[in-house]
């Protein structure tokens, strides 16, 4: 058999994939840069640090132009198969998966100014700690799921995958804990609806990790593992 | 590689991104360790160099037998089987133990490197590798379960059940009507001159071609474009009844117009016959056949429904080829 190369024999074609794929772990630095503030904010009750998160979604924006406009030459250009054409299939979705990301965090951002942007509102801080939690699982999913989105690891993208399930129990216990507020005082569900909002912003993190996660599986197996049910117990 | 390198760093400005992965942020993050501290620290991540993993370097889903043909090379109620087909050249063995069906009314394209045995074992399916000296050919290749290689087979017969388009259009230096009657003429598929006629029509009708030419059938053949000419060849072949074509890279003479109109006519014709195509071209193979087999070196290395091979190939060395990774 012949030697292998590890490279296309066109080197540039290389260049061009390692760019892409640059793209989107650029695009993932910032977003878990983004929703990692977005929470420190929340945290720190700093509407000016939220202003800066509002801020960073123009350059996701930029970097997702500049992403969708590198798919578009790789596959004009180089009609990319097998592998390449399902790194660029798992790029592409992914740059979209990140953007919402970004728009989550944004979402979080502008909650931080609503509730804290005015000295009136003192919220209940008990409320936030649910914050906090699902805040960190989220994001821990966020970064495993751009991690393995840079090295490919097929165990880690299944373990993100299972992962979510802790995920979605946890947005399922914080909502009932909040009504408990709520049918305590009725004057705290103007406060709850926002930390809500917050909390489902953080879910939605954790699923599109989730989503990254499958495009990871899908660019190393070539098997689209949306169709199975991942949750089902045995 | 070290070129390589410096190459992905020119193009790649993330590189030198501002922000970088959080692994750096965010050490004590990990999955074992399910705890978030990022505790004011580790912010400060600019001039943080990080190694980057090429994408390249995991293509360990494919695997890697060198003898052994992967995939689905065997078919229901086969057209032609081919069992352990070796040929030698001479000394040179061109193909070895290759062992493959084609089923019928499919279109089934043999790809890989210049060399790799696939236009030979599509010569070996008419035989016309009987022509060439020092052709040896071993095994067993059976068209609707008659072996081909009898010696009570006639190959004349065998030629017209079998029949073959070739990379360069070769019309006869006769008219557009001869070109196609010849066939017929000779294997008497026409009793008299109108029932030849009509074969002619039917025939060039098939091959998209009756419309272009129907008021110049006494035109020489080599007067038409190189489309048309290769058009006028399949309408030759198409004459004399056969059940099997094959293509020996049909369109690589051809332009983008020409090749689209072969295709759209391979497309329509796998109604009617069992059409084997050998092309260099990746993206023609993915367009017009439904099963792909990817030679290499004199082996069948793998055969499977075209879209698979093309988007998650079981071997190694057919990702690497259809991806362009051979050096």
């Amino acid at each position: 058999m012949d030697r292998l190369n590890d490279g296309h024999t066109v080197k540039s074609y290389d260049g061009e994939l390692e760019h892409l794929h640059c793209l989107v772990l650029e695009i993932g630095g910032l977003v878990i840069h983004q929703v990692s503030e977005a929470l420190a904010a929340f945290k720190s009750r700093d509407p000016e640090l939220a202003q800066k998160v509002i801020a960073m979604d123009n350059e996701v924006d930029r970097l997702e132009v500049q992403t969708d406009d590198a798919v578009s030459k790789i596959i004009a250009k180089r009609w990319p198969l097998s592998s390449d054409l399902r790194l660029v299939i798992a790029a592409s979705k992914s740059v979209s998966d990140l953007e919402r990301i970004g728009d989550e965090a944004v979402r979080i951002a502008g909650m931080v100014i609503q509730l804290f942007g005015s000295e009136s509102n003192e919220p209940n801080t008990l409320m936030l700690r649910d914050i906090n939690r699902i805040g960190n699982l989220a994001l821990i999913s966020l970064r495993n799921a751009v991690e393995i989105f840079d090295v490919w690891d097929e165990e880690k993208a299944m373990r993100v995958i299972e992962s979510h399930r802790e995920m979605e129990e946890e947005f399922q216990g914080d909502l009932r804990h909040l009504l408990t507020y709520v049918l305590e005082d009725y004057r705290n569900i103007g406060f709850a609806i926002s930390v809500i909002l917050v909390i489902k912003a953080l879910e939605r993190i954790g699923h599109h990790a989730h989503n990254l996660a499958e495009h990871v599986l899908f660019r190393v197996h070539g098997e689209d593992i949306r169709s199975r049910q991942p949750f089902q117990d045995g | 590689m070290p070129k390589l390198i410096i190459r992905i760093f020119r193009v790649s400005p993330c590189l030198s991104r501002t922000y970088p992965m959080t692994t750096y942020m965010y050490p004590n993050l990990s999955l074992e360790n399910n705890k978030l501290d990022n505790g004011g620290g580790g912010r400060d991540f600019r001039g943080i160099s990080r190694f980057y993993k090429r994408s390249t370097a995991t293509r360990d889903q494919t695997i890697v037998e060198d003898d052994k043909t992967v995939g689905e090379w065997s078919t229901d109620s086969p057209r032609i089987t081919c069992r352990t087909v070796d040929v030698h050249y001479g000394a040179k063995l061109a193909i070895d133990k290759i062992s493959l069906d084609i089923g019928r009314n499919e279109v089934i394209s043999f790809i890989g490197p210049s060399g790799c045995g696939k236009s030979t074992l599509l010569r070996c399916l008419n035989r016309m590798n009987d022509t060439i000296p020092g052709c040896r050919v071993r095994g067993e290749i059976k068209l609707d379960n008659e072996d081909i290689y009898r010696d009570d087979i006639d190959v004349v017969t065998l030629r017209a059940k079998v029949g073959m388009v070739f990379q360069k259009p070769n019309p006869f230096p006769k008219s557009i009507f001869e070109n196609v009657a010849y066939g017929p003429r000779i294997h008497g598929l026409a009793s008299s001159k109108e029932e030849l006629a009509e074969v002619v029509e039917i025939s060039l009708r098939r091959a998209g071609l009756w419309d272009e030419v129907k008021d110049y059938l006494g035109h020489p053949g080599t007067g038409l474009s190189g489309g048309q000419q290769q058009r006028l060849c399949i309408a030759r072949t198409i004459a004399v009844n056969p059940e099997v074509i094959l293509m020996d890279e049909p369109c690589s003479a051809l332009d983008p117009i020409a090749t689209a109109r072969i295709e759209q006519l391979i497309d329509e014709l796998r109604e009617l016959y069992t059409i084997v195509i050998v092309t260099h071209s990746m993206q023609q193979a993915a367009r017009v056949s439904q099963r792909t087999a990817y030679f290499h070196m004199g082996k069948l290395i793998e055969v499977g429904a075209t879209a698979n091979v093309f988007t998650k190939p079981l071997h190694k060395l057919t990702d690497d080829y259809i991806s362009g990774r051979f050096g």
